[in-house]
């Protein structure tokens, strides 16, 4: 049997990576005054041949290449996908609602498709070091991209202040790796796991631990480490925040069920308290702040706080119930998170005039579409049925709850019925009849790129509430990847084992 | 016939959607979401007269059922059927969907597509509510039924709609939270979402009780909030001020109580047993108080919002007395009451548009300008106060004397005392609308009578007050087939009076001793 290229392991990187330097390198030798556009479509088309490639990776056999740095398997293929897929929303969305006359549009398309790369690479890498390049690769594009509007006060605040924060937390990732490196002489994560049980030096080993998940953790801007959030979403372009909220916390998420589950399976009794609380607290934290918000960029990003603590229930879940459940969550979430900043970016204009909830009145009327969107986006948000975004948290708690964390699920479900308040405010701000003094906000207009956007964004979300099937298989197929075979038997069994379900009279 | 049979709840689901996305499509000209709307509402309750006339009697169980697999992992099916209980409720909902259309056509004056399509979205949660069998897929229904309600409270309320509707959405979603965790842990233990299934696993005593009691509570409280129960009826009032006449007649009630006796009692019959007294405190004060505050209101839609409270708990009261003769009350009363409710919603919405006031001391002498209005107004409240001959009468007939016999002479003389008041303040409302001198009010507008359309749907109302006040007997063999356990109705001159579960686990055990 061939071995298979190391290329094919890292197409979609490799397709991304050429597409970015291909539009740096065009929108440099165009001349100054020429429409910097087109470059957004190819950017876009790139994406797309990476999904392709990310798909086509399906049919490899499952394998490491590159001296064990990177691996495809249904777990990668399933983020790869995902990660492509957010991105060529986030491009679309870019394409209809960037200024015509802004002179850094190549470097804007550039940056993402760079961005692309490491978010991907993250999800593909098995060796520490290659994770942490991916980590810095896809975070340096988004602190630049969350600045990108620097010609306002708060978008240079707003990149300065997630470069800073970010960067002492990648800090704590790169110790935590240096620890476990000290504990087992190696970064390759199976030998890792391989060798945790056996580390004479444990005590280091759960340094590490700690270390790497407050690095994570920032990243995904779970409570406590989310203060940043809402400073940077809100000093951030909206288009830029669909891409920030969703696309790099999926990778992050990709990598936290690598470190816990692929890495750290035997210290489920250390991770597993630690992952309550922080769950706790981002749901609570997160939907007690939302509802004192009048902006609405600041809104979603309290939000996307209390969504990660969502997420994070599903870790409470035993063996591939608990990862399964937190992949098909990060896709539900991705999808209506992405479709609601496109609408928000339509509503509130690019230069933001009307960022406050107040400035949503009588949405509904001005445009009946980008209305009604954004009420199926909430909708979806607040975990109606039929939706992505109930699933989503469907199968998050019942991993909660078949792991035995009755409360947490209990919480999280109280935290769910919270969060409907503020959704609903924004709902009910956009569907009250608009005061005719005050009609400053414009209607929105809806180009092809935008639609198509919102298109892909909604249709995700519905298949996801109504066929969830398929998706959900493709997350169980990517959790039995992921999950290291030991990490079955040494998961201790906090729960009372089902009982056998056909015993009837 | 057989393929009708198993496609017949499908299509009820499917012919309100299908419905909804045909007025959102079509253009917004003169009257043409409106007559889509009706068409649809109207097939639709062709489709529901199909189970009535096909049900076969004395056969236990479900009807009209389909399974088909809709999800792997977790096991979510499709399962849809329904019994003698909910047969009936889906036959209401789908008289009621008609009566709604005419009830807006003329008081939805633009958006009426928004109006139509979400009305007939509401339909269709609805249907499925009363027909799912699998508790996800009910839970589906049961939360989606929140949505179309809230935007439509919002958008059409009368003059605070937006805060009516976030205190309806808020007081119904936070209760299914703990619902929905209940049945996730019904299922991590047991594997299964199938209410027959989960039926047998409860009785079975596999399930520890101490935490099932917890879960039965669950299910209890998102169901007493929906009815709504005293001390859980805040949002009531403001939703019935606001919400626009179509869905304030599908609003309380008829979900809430069916759920009560299909999820809680059905599942839980145990822990029902358990919980059944404090709910019968709660019915008879839910009874009294209601019908103290609906006499002291000023505003026509408080009044009968703080009435429904008052008749709901009468059927609250009669499901927890735990007697068959009082659960065969409760499911007529409930039929009688959404019908008597739907006509008077229709009549006073009528009376609010034609004079834009809901002011109950502005009003005054509209009888003899407004003759039909006034005697149509009269025989609702005649139904609703339960004069004999009248559908009213039997369900609170049957309630009330189980409630005598079967529970607590007690209890009985103070819902009573309740239903005596009911007489009370609908009476008394009807003088102060349409007796004594002629307002100022009523002379300023010309007189203007019912509509065609509204005479179309309320005669046939009036004539079913009627029947079912005359001939309860056609629709109590389909019900007592739903309500009665089976074990029981086989043993011959089984007491109808009995306290059921006095003891042990099951109905069985109580039947065979």
């Amino acid at each position: 049997m061939n071995p298979v290229p190391d290329i094919f392991r890292i197409l979609p990187e490799v397709i991304l990576t050429l597409t970015g330097v291909a539009v740096m390198l065009i929108d440099a030798s165009l001349p100054p005054g020429t429409a910097r556009r087109p470059l957004g479509w190819v950017a876009a088309i790139g994406t797309t041949l990476a999904l392709w490639a990310s798909l086509w990776q399906f049919s490899l056999p499952e394998g490491m290449g590159f001296y064990n740095t990177v691996e495809t398997s249904a777990f990668t293929v399933f983020f790869h996908v995902l990660i492509c897929g957010i991105v060529l929303v986030a491009l679309l969305l870019s394409l209809d609602t960037l200024p015509e006359d802004s002179h850094h549009q190549g470097e804007y398309y550039a940056l993402v498709t760079f961005g692309a790369v490491g978010m991907c690479l993250l999800t593909g890498a098995v060796e520490l070091l290659v994770v942490f390049i991916a980590l810095e690769i896809s975070s340096i594009s988004t602190y630049i991209l969350a600045g990108y509007r620097k010609e306002t006060g708060k978008g240079p605040e707003a990149a300065i202040k997630y470069f800073l924060l970010g960067s002492f937390a990648t800090a704590f990732l790169l110790y935590g790796v240096a620890m476990v490196f000290g504990a087992t002489g190696t970064t390759q994560i199976y030998e890792i796991a391989r060798l945790v049980p056996l580390a004479q030096n444990h005590s280091l080993i759960l340094l590490s631990l700690g270390l790497m998940l407050v690095g994570i953790l920032f990243k995904v801007s779970a409570a406590p480490f989310h203060v940043w959030t809402p400073d940077v979403y809100e000093g951030a372009p909206s288009p830029v925040v669909a891409l920030m909220s969703t696309a790099p916390k999926a990778a992050a998420f990709a990598l936290l069920l690598r470190v816990i589950y692929e890495m750290f399976p035997t210290l489920r009794s250390v991770w597993s308290p630690l992952l309550w609380v922080v769950a706790v607290l981002s749901m609570t934290v997160g939907n007690l702040a939302a509802l004192r918000q009048q902006n609405v960029k600041r809104m979603m990003a309290y939000s996307s706080i209390a969504h990660a603590g969502y997420l994070l229930a599903a870790f409470a879940g035993l063996g591939s119930t608990g990862i399964s459940a937190a992949c098909f969550y990060t896709a539900a979430y991705a999808a209506m998170n992405v479709g609601i900043f496109a609408v928000i970016t339509l509503a509130s204009g690019y230069d933001e005039e009307f960022p406050l909830i107040e400035d949503f009145r009588g949405l509904v009327y001005r445009s009946p579409m980008v209305g009604g969107l954004l009420l199926f986006f909430l909708v979806s948000l607040v975990g109606i049925p039929f939706t992505g975004g109930f699933f989503g948290k469907f199968y998050s708690f019942s991993a909660a709850v078949g792991g035995g964390a009755i409360w947490l699920a209990i919480i999280g479900l109280l935290n769910s019925g919270l969060a409907a308040a503020y959704y609903l405010r924004l709902a009910l701000a956009a569907a009250s009849r608009p005061d005719n003094q005050k009609s400053a906000a414009p209607t929105p207009q809806v180009g092809i790129a935008v639609g198509a956007a919102l298109l892909l964004a909604v249709a995700a979300t519905l298949v996801l509430g109504i066929v969830p099937g398929a998706t959900l298989h493709a997350a169980e197929q990517s959790a039995h990847t992921l999950q290291a075979p030991q990490a079955e038997t040494a998961a201790p069994a906090t729960a009372a084992a089902p009982v056998d379900p056909h015993p009837l009279p | 016939m057989n393929a009708i049979n198993e496609s017949i709840l499908t299509l009820i689901l499917l012919v309100p959607l299908a419905g909804a996305v045909l007025v959102a499509l079509v253009p917004d000209r003169a009257k043409l979401p409106n007559w889509i709307a009706l068409l649809t509402a109207l097939a639709t309750f062709g489709l529901t007269l199909h189970l009535p006339t096909h049900f076969a009697a004395g056969t236990d169980g479900f009807q009209f059922v389909a399974n088909i697999p809709w999800i792997e992992s977790p096991a979510i099916f499709y399962h849809v059927g329904v019994d003698g209980l909910s047969m009936w409720l889906v036959v209401l909902a789908g008289l009621l969907a008609p009566v709604g259309v005419v009830a807006s056509w003329n008081a939805v004056k633009e958006r009426r597509k928004v109006f139509y399509s979400l009305f007939l979205v509401q339909q269709t949660a609805m249907f499925g509510v009363f027909i799912s069998l699998d508790l996800m897929l009910y839970y589906g229904f049961w939360e989606l039924s929140l949505v179309p309600m809230a935007i439509l409270i919002a958008m059409y309320g009368r003059k605070d709609g937006p805060k009516a509707a976030l205190k309806f959405f808020l007081f119904t979603f936070i209760p299914s939270a703990p619902l929905l965790v209940a049945i996730l842990w019904l299922y991590a233990r047991t594997g299964t979402f199938d209410f027959t299934t989960l039926q047998l696993w409860i009785a079975s005593g596999a399930i520890p009780a101490g935490p099932l009691f917890w879960v039965a509570l669950a299910f209890l409280f998102a169901f007493a909030v929906k009815v709504p129960v005293f001390p859980l009826h805040g949002w009531l009032a403001d939703t019935f001020s606001e919400a626009p006449v179509a869905l304030a007649m599908v609003v309380a009630g008829k979900l809430g109580l069916y759920s009560m006796l299909r999820f809680h009692i059905g599942l839980f019959p145990a822990q029902a047993r358990t919980v059944a007294p404090v709910l019968i405190g709660l019915a008879v004060i839910g009874i009294l108080y209601g019908a103290c505050l609906a006499l002291v209101q000023r505003d026509f839609w408080r009044l009968i919002a703080f009435a429904a409270v008052s008749h709901l708990s009468l059927i609250t009261l009669a499901i927890y007395g735990l007697t068959f003769t009082g659960w065969d009350g409760a499911v007529y009363q409930i039929l009688s009451h959404g019908v008597v409710d739907a006509a008077l919603f229709l009549l006073l919405g009528v009376l609010c548009d034609r004079y834009s006031t809901s002011q109950i001391g502005d009003y005054g002498g509209l009888a003899t300008k407004l003759p039909r209005t006034a005697t149509f107004f009269v025989i609702a409240t005649l139904t609703m106060i339960g004069l004999p001959m009248l559908s009213g009468f039997v369900g609170e007939f049957m309630i009330l004397s189980s409630t005598f016999i079967g529970v607590s002479k007690g209890w009985a003389i103070a819902a009573a005392v309740g239903v005596i008041l009911g007489a009370g303040y609908m009476l008394w409302l009807v003088q102060r609308l349409f007796y004594g001198p002629e307002s100022a009010l009523a002379t300023s507008k010309p007189p203007q009578d019912l509509r065609l359309g509204q005479l179309a749907i309320l005669c046939p109302l009036a004539v079913l007050m009627l029947v079912m006040g005359l001939a309860p007997t056609l629709w109590m063999p389909a019900i007592e087939q739903g309500v009665h356990p089976p074990q029981l109705r086989a043993l011959p001159q089984a007491p109808k009076h009995v306290l059921l579960l006095q003891s042990s686990n099951s109905f069985l055990g109580e039947a065979q001793r």
